[in-house]
């Protein structure tokens, strides 16, 4: 019987050292109010929380929580949570990456964690852009990006995590931005309930380098129009009017507006993040300002068989079947001989 | 001519193909038969990366060697007394490995002008060798399993897979072995898939026997007498497969699941091939996207309480080296495996070395220390790993055990030992007692921190690779930095205690100290044994201990004139020596040539000086 926990409970006693204005710290609230959910709803008891690091701001994380906590190396993050996971299947998995951290050197294990649909819980903090080595272009910044690594602009296109989630069959997808408290802590309470990889990312803002990158769409009087909080079974509606929506077009999707040419609700699409059809989630993954709103809430979320438990099942079959129990067993078994 | 059995004290034999014939089978089959009838016996597989070079050519051809004797073999011999050649390349390749003496048997049938000139030869290619003198035997091997199974219904293919037991029944007629091991590996080899292959082969390789013993060309057979002063119940075990069973018997007396996270890579793959076997017996194996990923997985789970390894070969370990001083820095245990291979770089994967000690020792960034162990023989792989699994997890550091593709690869009979004979393994774990846990305090004996996994109620804290107190707090302060980097060494230096002394083999002083460590072993006890037949005197002694080393080693140097350290490399581990005991003059024996001494390399070399 899991104890009831409060957010107290999972701060720790360290100084939280971002910058101030840094959108790192409303995902810091918004995870340290959803475990006490979590783990009521779930029956988790607080030492089976741990949470995983990588490099770079967000990174730091782990050292503000007051569970087990794991800051690594760049990149490896991922890795290491696998390594937790597989060694122990009950524990609950957190883990923290920058888009450096994950997609570029941490690009490899990012993808391989999605592949085997292992049971990790990753809040990806996207800002575009290096913040902790002083403001280089990341693999999220935009084409064009001029920072002091790209003074003339970069000339490469960024990924998108979503469709890169998604590109590789991930099973759960979701989206928030610093500023939607409730939407980051209605996600991961989500991902907390899917049984395999989830990866949340974070539209975050970098107050020193990267300020207001996500603004365009984020900001308190634009936010309406420009982004879209995906819900399952509701119609995918939008603005500040809730006229607006997502239609198909062929194969494609459009904004309409509720009551011009001939436009009802009905026209609408409603969400399914339990589709397994990828196609429409892919669409709304990779939709972007200005043409489209930017999708948040979960994308995609559909049950697969997670690789811990393949790992466990396995084994349980194994030893079911075997008839060598100890070391000394295996010592003696296969071709030996007597000298007398 | 009489035909005459000679008894022979000891014999080395070399059979040779190409990569598709077989020969590592027959070369196995042969020791594995020496093995159950009592003989000592060491062998050692050469074999080419290319895993079917072009057929015929010098580049595909696939050795393996074994050394059988009446008394303690220690290497897999220097030079052959016989070269088994299936083809012309294969005897153009091992032709400098023939003793005076020796006998040559070749597949006529693969001699052909076509074969030759694969080979490179343009006209008689014992002539071309300069071996015109040596025993030579031309059996049309081919021809005669192609007679043999004429009748059996098996296609050509099929028939011509054969031919390898004719020239093993031909092996065991002239050496005189019983062939009841044989049939009894092909029973079950066969029995379950493709149980009509059981009798042709079995009749094949009797055939090969019965027409060795009818031909005129082998006037004698030999015996070599079992060595029957060691009792007990034996098994042939190659190093890669003693150091996953190593990890399984720590992981037993420790209590605690093995995992395993690794990335294939010659020639170190066979472990983790060996532990995904055996999942019966608490052992998780993930095979990870890359080798830092393989060494991050381990860690991940050594912090969720796991006994964790990873295991690699030469460019893997370069790959783990940053998660290495990951675990440096958060005192977590790993045992890491490094199968050394000729580099640098990719280099020569199938070739052995042990060009990786620096790396071992030196190759992370920062005041990174840890322990530093080496295997000596394929049996003592078992005993290294379980050994440097014990350290890790009572010291609570990362240890790097350190193999050579020569111990890997090669095998050796085992007399099985019990596991009530090991000692036990207690890992450092602790549960709360209601205080607040400092992740980093130490026992003030050893210095090792406590070990407290995730799930462990009540003792939630942080770890990471950024610099910090004893409470666990990140820290930048000067004199903390200096005081965690000296505390960590000081950790790996008093593994000390738990070190065995160096064992002299040989006087305590005099003239001249041969040193040695890993896989040089039975080479360098072979060399001492033919010196001393040669009326030297001559002292010995081997690390399996390199960092830290044996508390009695500037003792033992200080009892010579004269040290000899005989290395597969450049001269790693004599560096180290005079880094730390500069007072002694340290000579040199080293070889880069991705071989294993020749115990007349070392001879040689003490000639030299003395």
């Amino acid at each position: 019987m899991a104890t009831k926990y409060t957010v107290k409970d999972f701060k720790s006693d360290q100084e939280v050292r971002w910058c101030p204005g840094c959108g790192d710290y409303s995902v810091l609230t918004a995870l340290q109010r959803t475990l006490p959910k979590v783990c009521e709803e779930q029956g988790i008891d607080k030492e089976k929380v741990v949470v995983v690091s990588g490099i770079g701001c967000s990174s730091r994380l782990p050292y503000y929580m007051n569970t087990y906590g794991f800051h690594s190396i760049h990149g490896r993050a991922m890795a290491i949570a696998t390594g937790i996971k597989v060694a122990n299947p009950e524990l609950s998995v957190w883990q923290v990456s920058g888009d450096g951290d994950a997609l570029a050197i941490g690009g490899n294990h990012f993808i391989h964690a999605i592949r085997r649909n292992i049971d990790i819980n990753l809040l990806l903090f996207n800002n575009r852009i290096y913040g902790m080595t002083k403001g280089q272009y990341s693999p999220t910044s935009k084409f064009g990006a001029v920072t002091v690594t790209s003074p003339y602009g970069t000339v490469e296109n960024p990924f998108n995590p979503g469709t890169l989630v998604l590109g590789s069959k991930g099973t759960f997808f979701a989206r928030s931005v610093d500023t939607e408290l409730a939407v980051s802590e209605e996600i991961m309470l989500a991902a907390s309930r899917h049984r395999g990889m989830a990866v949340m990312e974070f539209l975050t803002n970098c107050v020193i380098f990267n300020h207001g990158t996500h603004w365009e769409i984020s900001g308190r009087e634009v936010k309406a129009d420009r982004t879209l909080v995906l819900r399952d079974g509701e119609k995918m509606i939008f603005g500040k009017d809730r006229n607006k929506g997502i239609a198909l077009d062929g194969w494609k999707l459009k904004v309409v507006t509720i009551g011009e040419n001939g436009v009802t609700e009905d026209d609408i699409l409603t969400h399914d993040s339990h589709a397994d059809n990828l196609g429409l989630q892919m669409m709304l993954a990779d939709m972007k300002y200005p043409d489209f709103p930017v999708a948040l809430g979960v994308i995609r979320d559909v049950s697969e068989a997670t690789y811990e438990d393949g790992v466990r099942t396995q084994v349980e079959e194994v030893k079911a079947k075997a008839r060598v129990h100890t070391v000394d067993e295996l010592l003696h078994s296969g071709s030996t001989w007597e000298l007398k | 001519m009489q035909h005459k059995v000679i008894d022979v004290k000891d014999v080395v034999i070399r059979f040779a193909g190409d990569s598709g014939d077989g020969m590592q089978l027959t070369g196995t089959l042969f020791a594995n038969t020496s093995a159950v009838y009592g003989n000592s016996l060491s062998t050692f597989p050469d074999y080419p990366a290319e895993i079917r070079a072009p057929k015929g050519t010098v580049a595909g051809v696939s050795g393996f060697q074994v050394h059988v004797g009446s008394q303690k073999v220690n290497t897999p011999g220097d030079y052959c007394d016989m070269l088994v050649a299936m083809n012309p390349a294969a005897l153009k390749a091992n032709a400098k490995w023939l003793k005076r003496t020796a006998m040559v048997l070749v597949n006529e049938d693969a001699f052909d002008d076509a074969g030759l000139q694969k080979a490179g030869f343009s006209g008689n290619p014992f002539e071309e060798l300069r071996i015109e003198d040596r025993n030579i035997i031309v059996a049309p091997i081919t021809k005669l399993t192609e007679d043999s199974l004429k009748d059996s219904g098996l296609d050509l293919p099929s028939i011509h897979r054969c031919k390898n037991m004719f020239t093993l029944g031909m092996a065991c007629y002239i050496y005189n072995r019983p062939l009841d091991y044989i049939y009894d590996y092909l029973e079950s080899r066969f029995r379950k898939r493709h149980p009509e292959m059981i009798e042709p082969n079995r009749k094949v390789l009797n055939d090969g026997f019965n027409y060795a013993a009818n031909i005129q060309a082998i006037a004698n057979t030999y015996t070599i007498e079992p060595d029957l002063r060691e009792r007990g119940i034996f098994r042939n075990i190659t190093g890669n497969q003693a150091i996953a069973w190593g990890f399984i018997a720590a992981s037993e007396k420790s209590g605690l699941p093995l995992f395993c996270g690794s990335y294939p890579i010659t020639p170190a793959t066979a472990i983790l091939e060996e532990l995904s076997l055996h999942k019966n017996l608490n052992v998780k194996t993930m095979q990870t996207e890359d080798e830092i990923a393989g060494i991050c997985c381990a860690i991940g789970a050594s912090f969720a309480g796991n006994l964790a390894v990873t295991t690699t070969s030469g460019p893997g370990l370069s790959l783990k080296s940053e998660a290495l001083g990951l675990a440096v820095m958060t005192e977590l245990p790993l045992v890491v495996v490094d199968v050394q291979r000729a580099g640098p770089c990719t280099g020569m994967p199938t070739k052995t070395e042990q060009t990786d000690l620096n790396e071992a020792l030196y190759g992370r960034n920062g005041e990174s220390p840890l322990v530093v162990l080496s295997a000596h023989s394929p049996a003592h792989c078992f005993d290294a790993a379980f050994t440097a699994a014990k350290i890790a997890l009572e010291h609570m550091t990362p240890v790097v055990l350190l193999s050579e593709g020569f111990l890997g690869n090669g095998s050796e009979p085992w007399k099985i030992p019990s596991m009530s004979d090991y000692p036990a393994i207690k890992p450092r774990l602790v549960t709360s007692d209601g205080s607040k846990f400092h992740p980093f305090e130490r026992d003030p004996e050893t210095l090792a921190r406590n070990w407290a996994p995730v799930g462990t109620p009540g003792m939630e804290h942080r770890v990471g690779g950024l610099e910090k107190t004893h409470a666990g707090v990140l820290s930048t302060q000067p004199e903390n930095h200096e005081m965690m980097v000296r505390e960590r060494a000081e950790k790996v230096a008093r593994v000390v205690a738990d070190i065995p002394d160096l064992q002299i083999d040989g006087p305590e002083t005099g003239e001249i100290l041969l040193v040695g460590w890993g896989g040089t072993f039975g080479h360098i006890l072979a060399a001492a044994d033919t010196l001393r037949a040669e009326g030297k005197t001559v002292s010995r002694i081997h690390f399996d201990y390199i960092c830290p080393l044996p508390k009695n080693t500037e003792k033992v140097f200080s009892g010579f004139r004269k040290i000899l350290v005989c290395e597969l490399n450049s001269g790693h581990f004599a560096g180290y020596l005079r880094t730390r005991f500069p007072q002694f003059n340290y000579l040199q024996c080293n070889k880069i040539q991705g071989q294993a001494f020749l115990v007349r390399d070392i001879v040689d070399a003490v000639n030299n000086i003395l």
